[in-house]
């Protein structure tokens, strides 16, 4: 029965690929289409305010300056809001203002698209802040990633130019965000999900005392949580609270959302370079890791706890610990492994509870952060995976490697090292360093394998922009706040303008045309090159860390 | 090629050198070039240190380990070193005996018309000199008086002399070859030390080598790998502090120089020179190593047809006799009027008439006198001694001889000699007196095994272009033959260029072959430009690639180096990788199965004890090195088929095998390693 839920989930993302990847291509590929009818208005109205009626094509350094000066003036704004929101409208609770640190740390988690949460959004920010920063940083950098995923798809797959951030970022506002999002919401409104402006609710329960129920614009907050893989939940329980996620049928809504953008882009990439094929064997190869781990995850949870086990304690339903039950282990599984390869980092079940092997699916996801990843970071990273792949073994049909037919060289190669450098030192590093100072060491509440996994996992979600919590671990302190606050800004930055940088290179490249000498990147044997990539390269340099956390805690508890 | 000789891969000197440069080689600052080997050098620092002061380093129970670790890292790079020097030391020994070639010659130049006797050294481009026989030349130049025969072997190893003249495209002559008969004026065409001996010189020395764009980014990688595992050990230390396991220094270093891609970073440089080494040997000179590595990815190939895809003579292929007329017949006139013609095509019809079996009546040609072939008759043969003519020519002067003697002419004599026009052939009409017998039908043929090799070209995915002269028919015609994929008629020069740009705007990249001075530019513009040593010097300024045999058909071997450079280089980086797997399932358990004994499940290779497995994996890591050096020094074999089948073979060979060989050497040597600890 778990496995059937699991199965249908997945049957139905794959059904929805196709159109939403070929609608995804028609946004993007700005040539003129249906669409424009319905939204052209709109968006002339948009640029003409914004002084962008030109939009001339940019290079790659004026599309990153674009990206980044946009997230500048977004941060100052977000932070500002969050340090004055006592003295700001729409705030029933009165809630006083965010402290420095963690006003850092939440505005950095919220632009970097990780929602990484050091805070409580009960107690901790207005209902203005949800919306004027929360919500509408969810937008805006889920539209700012859509953009430079598509830019660097231009770019590598020969387009004319990489195209302009701005037209990109505001079409994805008006043709894909705000649509979808408004439908989720009305879904979501329709499945009993809040939303309201209202005060927290005082209620007297049958025991005659008195008590708090937090409402609010939660379903607004909630579908572009999930369509922008943000995961920034509206109450602190996050996906697993009742009123972010009722039912069994919202959590499956809450999958698809954050799920099918991500699961479209490989189509999309494969309609602009113009093959098909080779969008399905990118997507084959996420689907492949991701069904790898789904099944770790599935299988450890099922098992159950073997301490639990050894009490005597009835283990048949599985590892129910940190689990709703009206999700039950399928769909909770599902959802960690989703959640986490999507980088979206809501969670419907706590993974501070995962059984030992069930912790290394959402920690591997993180670590790869390419098996669909978020927000077209997903579809870049793999992309780099793919080009590294052609170098490798490219050179073994004894060619100078190409992808696309255009040649991998040393300027490409020397920009991907960083990207494929950036990734295990800002997760290693600091996990070190919390391991040396008594700062990092102090909040760990549970000792041992497992308080090593919760600060690993701190970071890996920190640096893959995922941000959901291993929770478990005191982390709003300041020392957590500026660490995580810079692992999360490189994590997004450093490779986002290295890979930019990549497309510019590879669009100033002549392409040579394919022949049968040629390394072909659309058959199953590249797909079959690209696991093992990212596998070797990507997953064994994390291998030390997680024998020494999950795996040893597993081996010990067993 | 006549040099088979030195194409020996192992001999003493060369031997003995390269295990000296292995030592010469440790001084880190020029190991630095390398930075995989760098590090592995480093580690090897570190642990001699802790050996020297065990107290310092609190490592006083473990310096037998560490003194083992100590000489595993120090053969390690050792190894990679001599892989270097190995490759260096072919191209080195080479080197030497070139530079005898090059000693200094004494020169008769020539100022306002006397001769003054001065050293080589002292010539400059434009001087002139004159050289007798038995002289070395004393430099490059052309030949602008005289006609002499070169011996060349000192640069070819080809002792066969050639004949230098002036005029034309066999005017340019090579310092340090020698004159074997005649004298010759020469203008000198190049300063000191620019000559080709020099440039040669340098380039089998490999002292200018220059890392190709290729290696460069591999090089990237391999940087970025290692800084990768450098941070993953590093930060492992405190890592497991934190669960209070003290992970020893050594066995960090151990980890790391297992981790990072050792394999690849000791042979890069050697498959790189032996790449190049390969080209020389085969009597290539390659002016750079990316020369070779854009062979491989030729798209086109431009060939000329005469010399490349044929042998440049007609020869006879058929005979066709006239109505009412034998075979047998034409074949006995054929032979007798070609007996004594010495031209190729002559020749050919000896050959033909033997194949096909006829003979003819010994002594029938005996005292007969030989008509030589002139421009005005258009004929030549044999008067025999019996007062009979035979004569052989083209068709329109034969039938003029017959009529004029009264002959008539057969009726299907002009169909025959339009049909062998119509396929590109030409026709040479056979008669005895007033009697024509019929038809040789002479034709371009293409050499053997041609079409096999274009075949192969395709297989790889390339296309090739033939040029010739030929009117478009005749070109067609040898086109099919030869089963090339397009051909241009009537071809210049500039049409080559043309054609090449054509190409290359499509972003193909173009090979060609080239000896005229015409040639010089096409040759600067495609990507990849073979001269024939033979050529114009103008012709060897521009390619970047000289053949010592002037064979253009090598063209084609090149190619298959050029391939062959990338696959060695690309198979042993993916086993490089590979490889890590097994090493982590050696040392991980390893080292944490004393603070945590639950690990030991993942010994899932069963090694002996966690110092035994460490150490397995370190000589695996050191032995593969040496392993591996025939192979890259020979490149991995390379069989023209299609890139999905090249690529499923060596993904099978050197990715799987990059997984499962370590496991089970590593197994073997830690029971071997048992045995001791």
């Amino acid at each position: 029965m778990g496995i059937l839920q699991i199965v249908i989930v997945i049957a139905i993302l794959v059904l929805l690929v196709k159109p939403a990847g070929s609608y995804l291509y028609h946004v993007f590929s700005n040539e003129p289409n249906r669409t424009d009818r319905i939204f052209g208005g709109l968006e002339r109205g948009i640029f003409r305010l914004g002084g962008l009626s030109k939009r001339e094509d940019m290079s790659w350094k004026r599309y990153a300056v674009s990206f980044l000066t946009t997230n500048i003036v977004l941060v100052a704004f977000g932070y500002l809001i969050l340090r004055l929101q006592g003295a700001l409208p729409l705030n029933p609770g009165g809630i006083g203002k965010m402290e420095q640190t963690l006003a850092f740390n939440t505005v950095i988690s919220f632009i970097t698209n990780t929602n990484l949460q050091h805070y409580s959004g009960e107690t901790g920010v207005s209902y203005f802040s949800q919306m004027a920063v929360m919500t509408m940083l969810m937008f805006t950098s889920a539209a700012g990633g859509f953009s430079v995923a598509v830019a660097f798809v231009r770019g590598i797959t020969g387009r004319k130019s990489l195209g302009n951030f701005f037209e990109d970022f505001v079409k994805a506002h008006t043709r894909v965000f705000i649509p979808l999002a408004l439908l989720v919401t009305l879904l979501l409104i329709g499945l009993q999900v809040p939303q309201t402006l209202k005060p927290t609710l005082e209620v007297t329960t049958l025991e005659g005392q008195t008590q708090q129920i937090a409402v609010g614009p939660v379903a607004s907050l909630e579908s572009i949580k999930h369509i922008g893989t943000n995961g920034g939940g509206f109450f602190g329980a996050n996906s697993a609270h009742p009123f972010e996620n009722p039912s069994p049928l919202t959590n499956v809504i809450e999958i698809l959302s954050m799920w099918l953008l991500p699961a479209s882009l490989p189509y999309m990439y494969g309609r602009f370079a113009r093959n098909k094929r080779q969008g399905w064997m990118i997507f084959s190869a996420m689907m492949t890791l991701f069904v790898l781990l789904l099944g770790l995850n599935f299988y450890a949870e099922s098992q159950g706890n073997p301490a639990i086990n050894a009490m005597g304690i009835d283990a048949s339903q599985g590892s129910m610990e940190g689990k709703e039950v009206r999700f039950g282990i399928a769909q909770s599984a599902l959802f960690t492994t989703v959640t986490t390869a999507a980088t979206t980092g809501s969670v419907n079940n706590m993974h501070d509870t995962l059984t030992p092997l069930g912790e290394i699916t959402p920690l591997a996801l993180m670590m790869l952060n390419n098996v669909f990843g978020g927000k077209g970071v997903g579809l870049i990273n793999m992309l780099m995976y793919a080009i590294l792949g052609v170098f490798l073994c490219g050179l073994m049909v004894g060619r100078t490697p190409e992808f696309l037919g255009r040649k991998i060289e040393a300027r490409e190669m020397k920009l991907i090292a960083i990207a494929i450098l950036i990734h295990p030192l800002i997760i290693l590093v600091p996990t070190a360093g919390a391991f040396l100072t008594d700062l990092g060491q102090g909040s760990i509440s549970n000792p041992g394998f497992h308080g090593l996994t919760q600060v690993l996992y701190e970071y890996t979600s920190s640096a893959a922009n995922n941000g959901s919590g291993f929770e478990g671990l005191a982390d709003n302190t300041s020392f957590w706040n500026m660490t995580t606050g810079v692992v999360m800004l490189l994590g997004r930055y450093v490779s986002i303008i290295a890979m930019l940088a990549v497309a510019g290179s590879m669009i100033r490249k002549k392409a040579v045309p394919e022949t049968i000498g040629t390394f072909r990147t659309d058959n199953g044997l590249f797909t079959g090159i690209l696991i093992g990539t990212v596998l070797i390269i990507g997953a064994l340099t994390f291998l030390p860390v997680i024998v020494l956390g999950p795996v040893a805690e597993y081996l010990t508890l067993r | 090629m006549s040099t088979v000789s030195k194409k020996k891969l192992l001999t003493g000197p060369i031997l003995q050198n390269a295990l000296k440069e292995s030592f010469i080689k440790l001084n880190p600052v020029t190991l630095i070039k390398n930075p995989v080997m760098f590090v592995v050098e480093l580690g090897t620092f570190i642990v001699l240190l802790m050996i020297l002061a065990p107290g310092y380093f609190n490592a006083r129970d473990t310096v037998g380990f560490n003194i083992t670790v100590f000489f595993i890292l120090l053969f390690t790079v050792l190894f990679a070193n001599f892989a270097e020097a190995l490759a260096e030391g072919r191209g080195k020994a080479q080197a030497d005996t070139l530079k005898k070639t090059k000693q200094e010659i004494s020169a008769n130049k020539l100022t306002a018309g006397t001769v003054k006797i001065v050293p080589s050294s002292e010539l400059k481009k434009g001087d002139v000199v004159i050289v007798s026989q038995g002289e070395l030349i004393p430099g490059d130049g052309e030949v602008i008086e005289g006609l002499a025969s070169v011996d060349e072997s000192a640069i070819t190893g080809e002792s066969a002399p050639v004949i230098k003249e002036a005029g034309g495209d066999f005017n340019s002559v090579t310092g340090g070859t020698r004159v074997v008969s005649d004298e010759i004026k020469v203008r000198i065409t190049s300063d000191p030390g620019e000559s080709f001996l020099d440039r040669m010189i340098s380039l089998v020395e490999g002292a200018k080598r220059q890392k190709t764009p290729n290696e460069i980014a591999l090089n990237t990688l391999l940087i970025s790998l290692t800084i990768i595992f450098m941070i993953v050990v590093v930060t492992l230390r405190p890592i497991a502090a934190y669960l209070e396991i003290e992970l020893d220094i050594p066995v960090l270093i151990a980890l790391l120089v297992c981790l990072i891609p050792t394999t690849i970073g000791g042979l890069l440089s050697a498959i790189g020179i032996a790449g190049m080494d390969r080209v020389t040997q085969f009597n290539v000179l390659a002016m750079s190593g990316k020369a070779v590595e854009a062979a491989g990815d030729i798209n086109t190939m431009i060939l000329d047809k005469t010399g490349t895809i044929t042998f440049g003579n007609r020869m006879a292929s058929e005979l066709i006799p006239a109505s009412r007329e034998s075979t047998e017949e034409l074949a006995v006139w054929a032979a007798v009027s070609s007996v004594k013609d010495e031209t190729p095509e002559g020749r050919s019809v000896i050959e033909l008439v033997k194949r096909l079996g006829y003979s003819y009546a010994p002594g029938l040609e005996a005292d007969g006198a030989f008509i030589e072939f002139r421009a005005e008759t258009r004929m030549s043969g044999m008067d025999l001694s019996d007062g009979r003519k035979v004569r052989k020519g083209a068709v329109d002067s034969i039938k003029r001889w017959v009529t004029s003697q009264g002959g008539l002419i057969p009726d299907n004599l002009e169909q025959g000699a339009g049909s062998i026009a119509g396929k590109g052939g030409t026709p040479l009409a056979v008669a005895v007196d007033n009697r024509i017998y019929g038809l040789i039908y002479l034709k371009d043929t293409v050499k053997p095994g041609m079409k096999e090799r274009f075949d192969e070209l395709r297989k790889m995915g390339i296309k090739t272009i033939m040029c010739t002269g030929d009117n478009p028919l005749t070109a067609a015609t040898i086109a099919a033959e030869a089963g090339v994929d397009g051909f241009i008629a009537e071809s210049t020069p500039e049409d080559k260029i043309e054609v090449i740009r054509r190409e290359q705007r499509e972003g193909k990249l173009v090979a060609m072959t080239g000896d005229g001075t015409n040639d010089a530019p096409a040759l600067a513009q495609a990507d990849v430009g073979l001269a024939m040593n033979s050529g114009t010097s103008a012709a060897k300024e521009a390619a970047n690639m000289v053949d010592l045999d002037s064979d253009p058909s090598k063209i084609i071997e090149v190619v298959s180096i050029g391939k062959q450079l990338l696959m060695t280089r690309g198979a042993l980086t993916t086993f490089s990788i590979a490889n890590d797997i097994a090493k982590y399932f050696a040392i991980i358990p390893a080292m944490f199965t004393l603070a945590i004994p639950e690990m030991k499940v993942l010994n899932i290779m069963g090694l002996g004890s966690p110092s035994s497995a460490i150490l397995s994996a370190l000589v695996f890591n050191a032995v593969i090195i040496p392993l591996l050096i025939p192979l890259a020094m020979k490149g991995v074999s390379y069989k023209p088929m299609s890139s999905i089948k090249l690529l499923r073979q060596n993904i099978v060979i050197y990715g799987l095998g990059g997984v499962l060989v370590p496991f089970i050497g590593i197994k073997l040597i830690d029971l071997l390693v048992s045995i001791w600890i």
